[in-house]
């Protein structure tokens, strides 16, 4: 009983540091900024009269962050799908060859291990908005040079569709690690599954449809849930592709928008608004994922 | 294979928290560290010749150069911003005179009036009055003037011009004549950068529209912009954008300004530290590029200035108020200058160190109407400025000028109420 009580102690000594830490530096600044978000704090010296929703009420109004919302859905969807969609395919492709799995596997898991920062660097070059004359560079040269010089488009200059020329890059960069994360969902569907859908006469195809698919779901909601916060909360990237958010901020995301309105601005409380309405995003998308992971838990 | 997924898991979490935050050095007794945003070609080796002559004057300080390039000094007051606020300034740092000064860091009370250097130095004979007059808040004086840039300067490059006999537009008619010739030859007629580079056109052409005084009336509320002026203008600035690269919201200034260089394009606008720009490039001024106050606004002068602070609490104040007094000399000053493109600040600078370019603003500079820039600082509040970016980066899309004007009549009247 003693030693149990005495274990519990060190526990609890192990657990309060980091447990201070995360409610100081977390919760409490979460907090701190929802507080920020319903003050009139503008200019440097903190102001924090409370004003109710206003700060909000006039990001909902400004064709500015309706922009930003946009550019963010349609990154979120093409972004995760594109990434779903290739990372399977490139895991059930590897799942399928024998020889230079360990070669592929890396060579496509690879990018991950770089920061969005240099990624983005790279793709500004990649897509450099210039259509035609001698200052093509990137894809729209290679697109020329191939004699497909009529799909060369301004990319992320593009004033509705930018963001998907941004989706691409961070596409490029992750879909690997899901083809990682699927890869082993893969293989940790037990051979016998397959063997006996194989005995009952199903072609690779239906065991795909019926069998590998249906188990590879937690694997699915996991990466959605992990792409879409990254998503929700993407910035390094397109700051390096495009520091002002493209053309009439065809691609400027609220993250951006939070940058320039806090630190351009000086407005802090719009700023704060604009970080609680990217927290409550991502809340949605996560707690709903936490709380089924941990059901599960409790059930096992 | 669970294994591999929780450390998947954990990797990719690990990527969305990201990387922000940069390393700052803590300030040690005897050393001065320095908050700027002068990284492009011409901007620092002109920091590094105001470094030497510091260093020779106090070789036993140790100078700490932290610049933070980005977003024409946003990445920078960032830094500042949480720095000052949480009582860590740092010695001192770069900061636009004017409204860029005074609204942000001077009302609030993060700094230390320096009247006294100014008696002690003598610098209320040797600063223009009108230099001075953007400088005094309150009665003090705030920041030490390292010089004076002139934003209203159209750039051009002087080979392709001669090959098409075109001359310098004078006025806004000129302007789409020659244009026009440019665009026949298939000549980019306007290279123009990222969305502070369009505001900063728009600045300029509205100077070219409205009279110097009208001008600077849109800032203190005496002038409307609900007025056809004004109007005019936009409609002006619209037309201007037919003539630009296309991919130009995606430069930043300098490569804006590299498109003159190599001959893609022939005109550019923008403050004359692209005079810095194109000499550190190995071009001669008045050989490769000639230059000529926007279309319409001969006779104006828009000036900006770059200054020094004496932040409140700044680490070793001895030591800063030792830089301030260096960079308010003569010797400082034309040191940093003839690199950086500006003028001395100092009406008795040593004409004989600067250039052709250099001469002639200051012989504009002591005769034209001096009036504040918006983009750079001098002339509204930050809140004020980020409302007309936004306004204006909106307008590059949607081209509608009605929109344009309706935005930023209202920016001025949120920001003047």
């Amino acid at each position: 009983m003693r030693r149990k009580r005495r274990d519990r102690l060190g526990a609890l000594a192990l657990l309060v540091p980091s447990a201070l830490t995360i409610g100081v530096f977390v919760y409490g600044f979460v907090g701190w900024t929802a507080r920020v978000s319903v003050s009139r704090w503008r200019g440097i010296m903190p102001d924090y009269t409370f004003v109710g929703f206003d700060n909000f009420m006039t990001l909902f109004q400004q064709d500015r962050f309706q922009t930003n919302m946009w550019n963010t859905a349609v990154f979120t969807v093409v972004f995760i799908a594109v990434c779903l969609l290739l990372g399977l395919g490139l895991a059930i492709l590897l799942d399928r060859s024998l020889r230079g799995e360990t070669f592929f596997r890396t060579i496509f898991l690879f990018p991950m291990a770089i920061s969005f920062v240099v990624t983005g660097v790279v793709w500004r070059w990649l897509l450099n908005p210039v259509t035609e004359g001698t200052r093509l560079t990137g894809l729209n040269l290679l697109l020329h040079e191939v004699g497909l010089g009529a799909l060369a488009n301004p990319w992320h200059m593009h004033p509705q569709w930018g963001m998907v020329a941004i989706a691409l890059a961070a596409t490029w960069q992750l879909s690997g690690y899901v083809m990682a994360l699927y890869l082993a969902g893969i293989r940790g569907i037990p051979e016998q599954l397959r063997e006996s859908a194989r005995v009952d006469g199903a072609s690779e195809w239906q065991i795909y449809r019926r069998v590998v698919l249906p188990l590879l779901r937690p694997v699915t909601l996991g990466a959605v849930v992990i792409l879409g916060h990254i998503s929700l909360k993407i910035f390094d990237l397109i700051m390096a592709i495009s520091p002002e958010g493209g053309r009439g901020f065809s691609v400027e995301v609220p993250a951006m928008n939070m940058w320039f309105t806090t630190f351009r601005g000086l407005r802090f409380g719009r700023g704060a608004a604009i970080a609680v309405i990217l927290f409550i995003l991502v809340s949605l998308l996560v707690i709903p994922y936490l709380r089924h992971s941990l059901r599960r838990e409790v059930e096992r | 294979m669970r294994k591999l997924l929780v450390w998947l898991t954990v990797a990719g979490l690990l990527i969305g928290v990201g990387t922000t935050g940069w390393a700052v050095d803590e300030d040690l007794a005897g050393t001065l560290e320095i908050v700027h945003w002068w990284t492009a070609g011409g901007e620092k080796e002109a920091m590094d010749a105001l470094y030497e002559v510091f260093r020779a004057r106090y070789p036993y300080v140790s100078l700490i150069d932290a610049s933070i390039s980005g977003g024409a000094g946003i990445a920078a007051r960032a830094v500042l911003i949480s720095r000052i606020v949480g009582g860590r300034p740092p010695g001192t740092f770069q900061v636009h005179a004017g409204a860029g000064t005074i609204d942000p860091y001077a009302r609030p009370g993060f700094l230390e009036p320096i009247t006294f250097i100014y008696e002690e130095e003598g610098w209320v004979d040797v600063f223009p009055e009108p230099l001075l007059e953007m400088l005094r808040f309150d009665g003090e004086y705030w920041n030490v003037p390292v010089n004076i840039h002139r934003s209203n300067v159209l750039w051009y490059n002087k080979g392709i011009f001669e090959e098409h006999g075109l001359e310098a537009p004078v006025s806004m008619g000129d302007f789409f004549r020659t244009a026009d010739k440019l665009k026949a030859a298939g000549i980019i007629p306007l290279a123009l950068g990222e969305t502070w580079t369009v505001v900063h056109l728009l600045e300029t052409v509205l100077l070219g529209v409205l009279s110097p005084s009208a001008y600077t009336g849109l800032w203190d509320g005496t002038t409307s912009w609900n007025t056809a002026s004004v109007r005019l203008a936009l409609d002006y600035f619209d037309r201007m954008l037919n003539y630009v690269n296309e991919d130009a919201p995606a430069l930043s200034w300098d490569e804006a300004s590299a498109l003159v260089v190599s001959g893609d394009a022939a005109m550019n606008i923008m403050g004359d530290w692209a005079h810095g720009y194109f000499m550190a490039q190995g071009w001669t001024p008045g050989v490769e590029y000639g230059w000529a106050p926007t279309p319409g606004s001969a006779g104006a002068f828009q000036a900006l200035s770059d200054t020094f602070v004496l932040p409140k609490d700044a680490p070793d104040r001895d030591v800063v108020i030792a830089w301030l007094r260096t960079v308010g000399t003569r010797e400082g000053q034309d040191a940093f200058n003839p690199i950086k493109g500006s003028i001395s600040a100092r009406v008795d600078a040593d004409r004989a160190v600067y250039d052709v370019y250099q001469e002639s603003a200051m012989d504009d500079f002591a005769q034209d109407a001096i009036v504040p820039s918006l983009q750079h600082g001098a002339a509204a509040s930050p809140e004020w400025m980020d409302d007309f970016i936004s306004a204006v980066g909106s307008f590059v899309a949607h081209r509608s000028v009605d929109t344009l004007h309706r935005d930023l009549v209202s920016a001025a009247e949120e920001a003047l109420e």
